[in-house]
């Protein structure tokens, strides 16, 4: 259609293999998956009907979508194509799937402004574009069906990819309506269903993409194998900011099926015949650093300047009533401090970008949740303009904010420069976590004032750390704040008259930060919750029936509450060394109440039995992947509570591996049941709103069990033992 | 050296030092991507194979350790009986969410049902708290592994 599409097939013909496969489940059930990587574009022609930038029919029918977001394993290649059949009325097994290429004019993200995923924000971002983009495309359809009939329009429909002339029975496929659909200009304003209207929005969809992931078809970026192509894996200066002094490789090159040793200034990599010889190569180099200025850092340092940060006013986020006056009025005062740790993302499939560089042009292979930025960046690295730089996007195998980021495509870039032919680099997973972007460092200075009743009349807090936003989207950060850093510090469930926020933005020297399955969020929800707790306790009141008094305006909030608390069964006895706690929160657009039961043995060691997740997220487009996501973010918060913590000595990060950065296994894992609360507002984000809100659920279990308030993150065994 | 291993019923020979282990010989050698790499260290199971009939991890085990031991690897566990059911199983419960850890979790539980057809909870804790999840489909995994267990996949 446009020259965007032709640029556009370039970079998205993934593999030549591309098919939907039928998978036969017992019982004669057919199911149709897609075997991912998706789409190979074909170039369009006048042939096809595009009515926009995410659909395409093609003569013999074949429904693509175009997808602007990119699955993580957060079902989105399943909910968005629902968005669109919705509205086009087509089945989900019509229609065929392609990653969209790098266009930010075509595939922004419309709450960021950039092409990316991530902020859990597809689905909210796509709510209405993308019903409107079907429903566009159907009316198109439906008149020019109307035409070739001589009938009018009104008394033709649209259902399951054909237009019907109602009085008389006759049907059109969309197929033989592409062409004469493209000539039809679209309409300037479209109608959109109501919600009781919905067929498809609401029923849980079998997901499309997870055929290949059992049989290990799926092909991720780690995947690549482009002809000819070399393997190869770094070690980057373990201080951050340090440069290589010198590397002795002559015992490395010994090494059968090393082929080079790469320098950069602060890196050096080890290309091979496989993975196995360019890591037998890397141990083999004896290298030097020239650590730096960040060569004595550590975190006691970081925390310590953000304590003193707290210290001083900031930027306003919120500011409502009087919260000084109140404060000095108020019958109790209550007072805490907390901190938040450095966190690693540790996605399964370790960093890694295959890249080949030609000279004039260069080939990425890569799975990113941010295609645009990583042609941008890896442009710059080959000092190329981004048109010669084309990027094939992959599945992601975790994601959680890492793959915004576009480091580990410059890294490869730089060393593809210097290699013959294609070459992919895979960090190790030591290199995974020691050179991470880290969910920031948090102090937060927290007041509150009580009536006598023990209500809270006063709420001041003051919290610093690094904004994500200000680096990685600067347009988004104004007169010091930005809306990611103080989502969940600011507009409150509660009815709190008396309400003053202040961020102060500090960055941390020597340790890079970026977003982690939320950033704002993962920190002010821990922070609010616990404190909220502190004063139900300091007013010697039932945690549940302490936060229901604040919520009288709030009936979404108060309906979540109130069903998490029935149905963990709160207040109902439990054995000695156990304790519920519970968090609520209103974050991503969803409201969301979790309960978690905790048992503290005598060496103080902490176990999740039992969460229960109750969640107002508006229209809920595919049920079983908002209850798949919130399963998954609890479990990556109950992790974080219990063992995530990214900390600096002498400027390098202590942990490595999965032995000293742990993960919840199985045996650890709680049971978790999850109850949604039917409504009629527009869908609300979940995939990181169940890891904001655990975290102090379990925290605040702890305090029921054993009367310690955990005011750090995450729990430390020492201080519970009994 | 040049070394001859039976992967998934096919003899293939691979010419690599001795200590090479098998998950870059059957990632990056002879192009079998399914099995995926996590560690390095076998801590977290995504490298999971079986040789013969025990789950092992690829990534420490040794192309020279491996001898006439036969090597099963995610692309071939369809074709027994065990894993064919825990993949059915997997897919009635749409467990993979990224995907990335997900066949090195069949593999584990594979060798665990042709090793105790009905396991109880602290069977497959034992058998499957080597594998990580990172996107925490633990809950899903366990419910899968008992519908493979039992007779029949539930229709639908
Ligand atoms: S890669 Fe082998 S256990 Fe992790
Ligand atoms: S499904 Fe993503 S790591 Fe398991």
């Amino acid at each position: 259609m446009t020259s965007d599409r032709k640029a556009s097939d370039a970079t998205v013909a993934l593999s030549r293999r591309s098919f939907l496969v039928k998978t036969a489940l017992a019982g004669g059930g057919l199911v149709l998956g897609l075997s991912l990587p998706i789409g190979e574009s074909r170039s369009s022609s006048a042939e096809t009907f595009e009515p926009n930038a995410f659909i395409r029919i093609g003569r013999d029918g074949q429904v693509v979508l175009t997808m602007p977001y990119v699955e993580m394993g957060q079902g989105t290649y399943t909910s968005i194509p629902m968005l669109i059949a919705e509205e086009l009325e087509v089945g989900l097994e019509q229609v065929r799937l392609e990653h969209a290429p790098p266009n930010e004019k075509l595939y922004a993200n419309p709450l960021l402004g950039v092409q990316a995923t991530g902020n859990s924000n597809a689905i909210r971002g796509a709510w209405k574009p993308l019903r409107e983009a079907g429903a566009t495309a159907r009316i198109m359809l439906i008149e020019a069906a109307s035409r070739r009939w001589g009938v009018g329009a009104g008394h033709c429909r649209a259902e399951a990819g054909e237009v019907v002339h109602t009085p008389s029975g006759r049907r059109l496929n969309y197929g033989e309506l592409a062409v004469e659909a493209a000539m039809i200009p679209p309409p300037a304003k479209v109608v959109l269903k109501n919600a009781d209207e919905f067929k498809l929005i609401g029923t849980p969809a079998r997901r499309l993409d997870v055929s290949g992931k059992v049989n290990g078809s799926a092909l991720y970026g780690i995947d690549a194998r482009p002809p000819g192509l070399k393997f190869a894996t770094l070690a980057q200066s373990p201080v951050f900011g340090g440069r290589l002094k010198k590397v002795d490789d002559s015992a490395a090159m010994a090494i059968k099926g090393v082929r080079q040793i790469v320098r950069l200034d602060d890196a050096v990599a080890v290309v091979a015949d496989h993975m196995g010889a360019a890591k037998k190569g890397l141990a083999a180099l004896r290298i030097e650093w020239e650590d730096g200025r960040h060569a004595g850092l550590s975190t006691r340092d970081i925390a310590r300047e953000l304590e003193d940060a707290t210290l001083k006013a900031g930027p306003v986020a919120q500011d409502i009533g009087d919260a000084a006056k109140a404060l000095a009025g108020a019958a109790t005062r209550v007072q805490a401090s907390y901190h938040l740790p450095f966190l690693a993302h540790a996605t399964m499939e370790p960093m890694n970008c295959t890249v080949h560089f030609r000279g004039h042009e260069c080939e990425i292979w890569v799975g990113t949740q941010a295609i645009a930025r990583v042609q941008a960046m890896a442009a710059k690295a080959a000092g190329l303009p981004p048109d010669k730089v084309t990027v094939h996007n992959h599945l992601i195998g975790g994601g959680f904010g890492r793959r915004l980021e576009a480091d580990g495509a410059v890294r490869a870039v730089e060393i593809a420069r210097q290699v013959d032919g294609p070459v992919k680099v895979v960090w190790t997973r030591e290199e995974d976590i020691q050179h991470d972007m880290y969910r920031p460092y948090w102090v937060d200075r927290i007041e509150a004032g009580l009536d006598e009743s023990g209500r809270p009349v006063a709420w001041s807090n003051r919290f610093a750390g690094s904004s994500v936003i200000a680096r990685w989207l600067p347009p988004a950060f104004r007169n010091g704040l930005d809306p990611d850093t103080t989502e969940g510090a600011i507009d409150l469930v509660y009815s709190l008259p008396n309400f003053h926020v202040e961020y102060v933005r500090v960055e941390p020297p020597g340790i890079p930060t970026a977003f982690w399955r939320s950033v704002g969020p993962s920190h002010n929800v821990f922070v609010t919750e616990s404190f909220i707790d502190e004063l139900a306790a300091a007013a010697k009141q039932d945690a549940v029936a302490y936060r229901r008094a604040l919520l009288d305006h709030n009936p979404r909030a108060k309906a979540v509450l109130e069903l998490a608390a029935e149905k963990a069964g709160w207040g109902t006895p439990l054995p000695q060394g156990r304790g519920r706690g519970v968090a609520l929160q209103n974050v991503f657009g969803s409201h969301l109440a979790q309960v978690a039961e905790v048992e503290v043995a005598k060496d103080g060691s902490v176990r999740v039995h039992r969460v229960v997740c109750a969640m107002d997220c508006g229209i809920v487009v595919n049920p079983d992947t908002v209850q798949a996501q919130i399963q998954s973010g609890v479990m990556f918060g109950v992790t974080a509570a219990l063992y995530g913590e990214i900390t600096l000595k002498s400027g390098r990060v202590e942990q490595a591996n999965f032995d000293t950065y742990q993960m919840l296994r199985i045996d650890q894992a709680p049971s978790i049941e999850v109850y949604l609360v039917k409504s009629a507002e527009p869908p609300g984000g979940m995939g990181e709103a169940g890891t904001s809100g655990i975290v102090p659920a379990v925290a605040n279990a702890v305090f029921a069990a054993t009367g310690r308030r955990l005011r750090k993150m995450p729990i430390d065994p020492d201080t519970l033992k009994t | 050296m040049s070394f001859t291993i039976d992967v998934n019923g096919i003899p293939r020979s691979v010419d690599v030092d001795g200590d090479t282990p098998l998950l870059w010989v059957l990632r990056d050698v002879l192009g079998m991507t399914g099995t995926k790499f996590g560690c390095g260290m076998a801590l977290c199971g995504a490298c999971t194979v079986h040789l013969d009939s025990a789950a092992v991890r690829s990534c420490i085990t040794t192309v020279d350790s491996i001898g006439e031991g036969k090597v099963t690897t995610i692309e071939a566990i369809g074709g027994t009986s065990a894993g064919a059911k825990v993949q059915r199983a997997w897919l009635e419960h749409e467990v993979p969410q990224c995907g990335y850890c997900q066949s090195g979790q069949i593999m584990s539980a594979s060798a665990l049902l042709a090793d105790k057809p009905h396991p109880t909870d602290a069977d497959i804790d034992d058998a499957m708290s080597g594998n990580i999840c990172r996107c925490g489909t633990y809950v899903r995994i366990r419910e899968a592994i008992k519908l493979a267990a039992g007779s029949q996949v539930k229709e639908r």
